[in-house]
């Protein structure tokens, strides 16, 4: 396989996962705009910019914190490099060069989804924002399927590679943010607010029934990080995505006969999410946890790119 | 204006189809105008969706356009398409040869067939590859012959590209909508299918590979996704199973081609480079190409990689050189040519450039150079100041152009605003040639020009494209009870 078409490829399976990731942030914070009873509304967006590093960037535009602003900065705004709309941009000028590395499906999905944001500038209401979040969230999943029918190959596992390289520095981000900056002083960790955001950000990753399934019991910060940290049954856990992409790794490692640093440094990080327990991490401090695994990730990424001579 | 036009499918007649086609006749009868509407958009909307687009230049705002699909096909019978054939592997067989000669003894100069000055003072001539023979002596391994008809049996070369020619993928995409959206026309008529294609270019490429052994690697060489025939370059690739790689995924070392993978650099033999000559490789030609290889050209000249179609084509799809082909058929072949050319008149030569001068509102005058519609006089419905234009022009410069009387090209129907009426077409069927010999796969590209009375098809200029259907002379499978003596390709 080209360099070139694995590298696309790879960032083709980065954008897509941003692309589908924020459009889960909006869709869960919509929901706890509307579940506070109290106005909390503009924390609720400050979050959500904050997960995605677009406070600057959202300042610079002048707009007020609400929910039409954020979301259509979020979603379409052209100007913002990781909107949903810049994401499938990038996601399809990358699937155009290397088309003959995707099937038709998804080629289609990714196409599809670009067309149905094309002409977009204002998000409308809540309802029309959650139609148009559905509409983005149909066609990634259908990105996803046509991944799942792809032949076991190169193409299929730098597409993966991607997404799961994604997914870490996404959930990552997100815990981060939920945890440290969002309760509103004099709230109680615990309190109905707090309860909320730990519901919001179970709803942003798919995992709310995932977390009675494990733990059967009622939602308690420290078990929500566990699940979101330790436990790699959820796929979109830090230890889930570390296990993919050690998988995928080693994948591409086996048809090529070699491995390299990334390969190294991937399977290092996984031995030592298998032996980090949840305390452990409160102990060190949650916040200094995730940054250094941000850092860790983003050294796994470039690793990568120069393993396959990404260039 | 001209007169009134052959139809293909009703002939002269105007309302009765010609026996052959009674069944498609009765199929657009049968058919409501409001459906073929809506499957000519569901057709459309498929190839938006696939990304089937070209790009048109310096057109930002709608960067990416579809050519407009027209849903009614067109049909040629068994015979019609043998003779056809016949004319295109003759003609083929002849432009190679010449290309040899050219590059080789000149025999056809020293003979006094074609005049010297034409050849070798020629801007496609590429003098540094004299005395080149590429492997396996094939230089236009794909050739796009542009065919127009006037009659029954009158079909004429308007153009032989030779260099790099695009559409096969609308031959290819056009007959899988048609599948899909009028399978009923497949039970009424048996088509050679097309989707060989891929198969049959695959085979050529591998064909021509300089070394022999080991199984060759072949790639597909695009400029990058922003060219305009770029997903033509995409699902060549794709279909054949073959890397696409762009200028920078190459490397020449030593004269020897290499691909840059993730497992380290991979030799190539043959690249199917949808680049032009000019732009191919930096040290040789236009210095300034951002999308060339370097080296590539030295590559080649030592014999370490084939390329398709091999540099230096274009002195056989010149235009001057065009009014000779019928010369060049009758030297090489020692036949006449089955495919006659449009008559030409050479403005270089100062009896033509009078009759142009004094005929100019009835002829089609040509920039020598040009393409895509681009420097085109059509005389019959040209404005005053255009005519002038040209006028001037042609006496400035009279080598540059030559002139061709304005034909009555045929017609076939087409779904328009009005209803289903007759527009003008054209023809580019694709002819393989490797080293064991000449292959045409049944099927080409129709364009149609989608404006009453023009006859412009060039996709630039608001043409269309159409399935083009080579009856079989075999019953095909799809075929089943019910349809009477209409199912069997009378060919």
């Amino acid at each position: 396989m080209l360099s070139r078409t694995a590298a696309s490829l790879y960032w083709i399976g980065r954008y897509v996962e941003r692309a589908e990731f924020t459009a889960r942030l909006i869709e869960a914070t919509l929901r706890l705009d509307a579940l506070s009873a109290r106005p909390a509304g503009k924390t609720a967006w400050e979050s959500a910019l904050l997960v995605v590093g677009a406070e600057a960037g959202f300042a610079a535009t002048g707009a007020e914190t609400g929910q039409r602003e954020v979301s259509a900065f979020l979603s379409v705004a052209p100007d913002n490099p990781s909107s949903i709309r810049s994401c499938l941009d990038s996601a399809r000028w990358n699937a155009k060069s290397v088309r003959t590395a995707l099937t038709r499906d998804a080629w289609e999905t990714i196409n599809r989804a670009w067309l149905g944001l094309r002409n977009i500038s204002d998000m409308g209401d809540s309802r029309a924002t959650l139609a148009m979040i559905e509409r983005v969230r149909a066609e990634t999943r259908g990105f996803e399927g046509a991944l799942g029918r792809m032949l076991r190959n190169e193409a299929y596992a730098f597409l993966g590679l991607g997404a799961a390289i994604e997914r870490a520095d996404n959930t990552a981000r997100l815990i981060d943010v939920k945890y440290h900056l969002l309760l509103p002083e004099g709230e109680i960790v615990g309190g109905i607010i707090d309860r909320d955001q730990w519901t919001t950000i179970l709803h942003t990753v798919s995992a709310n029934t995932a977390y009675r399934w494990l733990y059967r019991e009622e939602l308690k910060p420290w078990l929500v990080a566990d699940m979101l940290i330790c436990r790699r049954e959820l796929p979109r856990s830090l230890a889930g995505s570390a296990l993919e992409v050690v998988g995928h790794l080693a994948f591409i490692g086996k048809l090529l006969s070699r491995q390299g640093e990334a390969d190294r440094l991937a399977r290092r990080r996984l031995d030592k999410l298998g032996n980090t327990s949840i305390d452990s991490v409160f102990a060190r401090g949650l916040h200094e946890y995730l940054e250094s695994f941000l850092i860790e990730n983003a050294m796994i990424d470039r690793a990568i790119a120069a393993q396959f001579k990404f260039g | 204006m001209t007169p009134p036009a052959f139809d293909e499918i009703f002939g002269t007649s105007g309302s009765t189809p010609r026996d052959e086609f009674a069944a498609l006749g009765a199929w657009l009868d049968e058919t409501p105008g409001e459906e073929l509407d809506r499957r000519q958009k569901a057709a459309e909307a498929a190839f938006r969706q696939l990304g089937i687009t070209f790009a048109v230049y310096g057109d930002e705002d709608s960067a990416e356009r579809i050519i407009p699909f027209d849903i009614v096909p067109r049909i040629f019978t068994h015979r019609e398409w043998t003779k056809l054939s016949e004319g295109l592997v003759q003609r083929t067989e002849a432009i190679n040869a010449f290309l040899r000669d050219v590059y080789g003894e000149r025999k056809i100069i020293a003979d006094g067939v074609v005049p010297e000055a034409l050849v070798l003072g020629n801007p496609q001539f590429r003098g540094m590859l004299d005395g080149q023979k590429p492997p396996h002596g094939v230089f236009a391994h794909i050739c796009g012959i542009d065919l127009v008809r006037t009659g029954p049996d009158d079909f004429f070369v308007l153009e032989d590209n030779a260099r790099t020619p695009s559409g096969v993928s609308y031959m290819l995409e056009n007959r899988e909508a048609m599948l899909r959206l009028c399978p009923e026309i497949f039970h009424r008529f048996s088509v050679c299918p097309v989707d060989r294609y891929p198969d049959a270019l695959r085979e050529t490429l591998r064909s021509v590979a300089p070394r022999g052994g080991s199984e060759p690697v072949c790639v597909v060489l695009t400029p990058g996704h922003f060219n305009s025939a770029f997903y033509e370059h995409s699902f060549l690739a794709d279909t054949m199973g073959i890397e696409l790689v762009e200028p920078a995924d190459l490397e020449v070392d030593d004269d020897i081609v290499w691909m840059r993978t993730i497992d380290g650099r991979v030799r190539v033999d043959v690249i199917y480079r949808r680049i032009d000559d000019d732009y191919i490789d930096p040290l040789v030609f236009k210095a300034d190409s951002m999308l060339g290889v370097p080296g590539l050209i030295a590559a080649y000249l030592a014999g370490n990689v084939a390329l398709v179609n091999a540099p230096g084509t274009g002195i056989a799809d010149d235009k001057a050189i065009y009014s000779y082909m019928p010369e060049i058929v009758k030297y090489y072949s020692g036949q006449d040519a089955k495919l006659p050319n449009v008559e030409t008149y050479r403005c270089r030569e100062a009896s033509a450039l009078q009759y142009t001068l004094d005929n100019l509102e009835k002829l089609v005058v040509k920039l020598v150079d040009g393409s895509g519609g681009y420097g085109m006089l059509v005389g019959p419905t040209a404005a005053k100041a255009q005519i002038e234009e040209f006028r001037a022009a042609l006496i400035a410069e009279p080598h540059r152009y030559i002139a061709q009387p304005t034909l009555a090209l045929s017609t076939v129907p087409t779904l328009t605003e009005q209803g289903v009426a007759p527009r003008h077409v054209d023809f580019r069927p694709f002819v393989l040639t490797g080293s064991k010999g000449v292959h045409i796969v049944p099927g080409g590209l129709t364009r149609v020009a989608l404006k009453e009375g023009s006859l412009v098809v060039n996709s630039s200029q608001g043409g269309g494209t159409k399935d083009s259907l080579i009856l079989s002379n075999v019953p095909g499978q799809w075929q089943s009870q019910g349809f009477g003596g209409q199912m069997q390709g009378q060919g």
